[in-house]
């Protein structure tokens, strides 16, 4: 008797279990399941310090990542409509040019690689596995939503002055009244608009 | 035999505006290598790290961006206080940190990447980020369409100019850069003790 209820259990279980993968996807998405950082975050955090201390002395500019795709935005507009690109308030003040910033960012990119190659942790991946747990495995999906977020982003940064690098650590370490107000309002919209996503 | 170093001067003598000179360029690729390689390592390059954040579940971006704060304003307020290095102060302008800084932080947890972290992202492998990156170069325009607009208005509102905040609370300094250092690193071990991650 008892060993029938659990077959049955166990029967029931087995067709309800892609419907239960999906339910299950829904609301308790935990970042905690996924992989973490490979080294302590305090020694990553003094490392980034440390390396402002060089930027400043060495380069008298601090970290920053936001304006590169200013600059790349500028480039293409002043390739497709040299005088209008020219003619905007922003660009006048910030001319496009192959900056300090420009190929720091670049560099970021290989530095990012470097130490994923190195450390066995290269992705090579269309979405993320906790993005997947959630919403899919539609790229086209992940694609528009990240898209738009970064057109809000670079939107944001550029009224805000600065993104989580330049204001985030760069301005804070200054005690920059505008990075701190920034930072803040950064984790405020982001707090908010991340629960609606994966909480809801 | 070109001589480098004669090289460099000669292409500083007659500066081409749309690009910085060599050896200015070749620090930022030096110190740009060494901040990726720090943010992957401190795996602030991962979507769900980021978002974990966001959801107030992993303190990993907390607790290295706080670590690097009180790290480099040690440093840096020293070094200024000697002469050795200059502030790169941006002007506050209330309105506009206020607003901008709420549309980021939207557009960030829509990304899952912020413009630092998504090169970060991309050099690890997590292609995703070229679509996010393709939306920051779109809103660089955009904003730089309203550009006009936005200096007239949104940018004029609660303008504060360079501004620190030991300057807005009247205090000295130095004392300030102490208090709140303590403050921070207090901050640090409370996260410690009550986030694993």
């Amino acid at each position: 008797m008892r060993r029938h209820r659990k077959t049955s259990c166990l029967v029931g279980g087995l067709a309800l279990l892609p419907l239960h993968a999906a339910v299950a996807a829904e609301p308790g998405v935990n970042a905690l399941s996924y992989a973490g950082p490979a080294w302590s975050p305090y020694v990553v955090g003094a490392g980034i310090g440390v390396l402002c201390w060089l930027t400043f002395y060495f380069s008298d500019s601090p970290i920053g990542a936001s304006s590169f795709y200013a600059q790349v935005s500028g480039f293409i507009g002043k390739l497709f409509a040299k005088r209008h690109t020219e003619s905007l308030v922003y660009f006048k003040d910030n001319p496009p040019c192959v900056d300090w910033e420009v190929v720091f960012v670049v560099a970021t990119i290989a530095g990012g690689a470097i130490a994923a190659l190195t450390g066995g942790e290269f992705a090579n991946e269309w979405l993320p596995p906790m993005w997947v747990a959630r919403f899919g495995d539609n790229i086209a999906l992940r694609a528009v939503v990240a898209f738009g977020g970064g057109i809000l982003m670079a939107v944001g940064a550029r009224l805000a002055g600065g993104c989580t690098s330049g204001h985030g650590i760069s301005g804070t370490l200054q005690l920059n009244v505008a990075s701190w107000i920034s930072v803040v309002c950064f984790f405020i919209g982001g707090i908010a608009v991340a629960m609606l996503l994966f909480k809801l | 035999m070109i001589d480098p170093g004669k090289a460099v001067q000669q292409s500083t003598e007659k500066p081409d505006p749309s690009v910085a000179a060599a050896s200015e360029l070749l620090f930022g690729a030096v110190f740009g290598v060494a901040f990726g390689f720090l943010l992957q390592k401190g795996g602030v390059g991962k979507f769900n790290v980021l978002i974990g954040q966001l959801l107030l579940q992993d303190f990993t971006v907390a607790k290295v961006m706080l670590t690097a704060i009180v790290v480099g304003m040690v440093g840096i307020f020293a070094l200024h206080h000697f002469a050795k290095v200059n502030l790169h102060i941006k002007p506050t302008r209330v309105g506009a940190n206020i607003i901008g800084g709420l549309l980021f932080g939207a557009g960030f947890a829509l990304m899952g990447y912020c413009p630092g972290t998504a090169a970060v992202a991309l050099g690890q492998g997590n292609w995703d980020a070229l679509f996010g990156m393709a939306g920051l170069v779109v809103g660089s325009w955009i904003f730089a369409e309203l550009s006009g607009w936005t200096k007239r208005t949104i940018e004029k509102w609660g303008d504060l100019g360079k501004v620190l905040l030991p300057d807005l609370l009247y205090l000295p300094r130095v004392p300030f850069v102490a208090i709140f250092v303590v403050l921070l690193t207090a901050g640090l071990f409370v996260l410690d003790r009550y986030f694993p991650r």
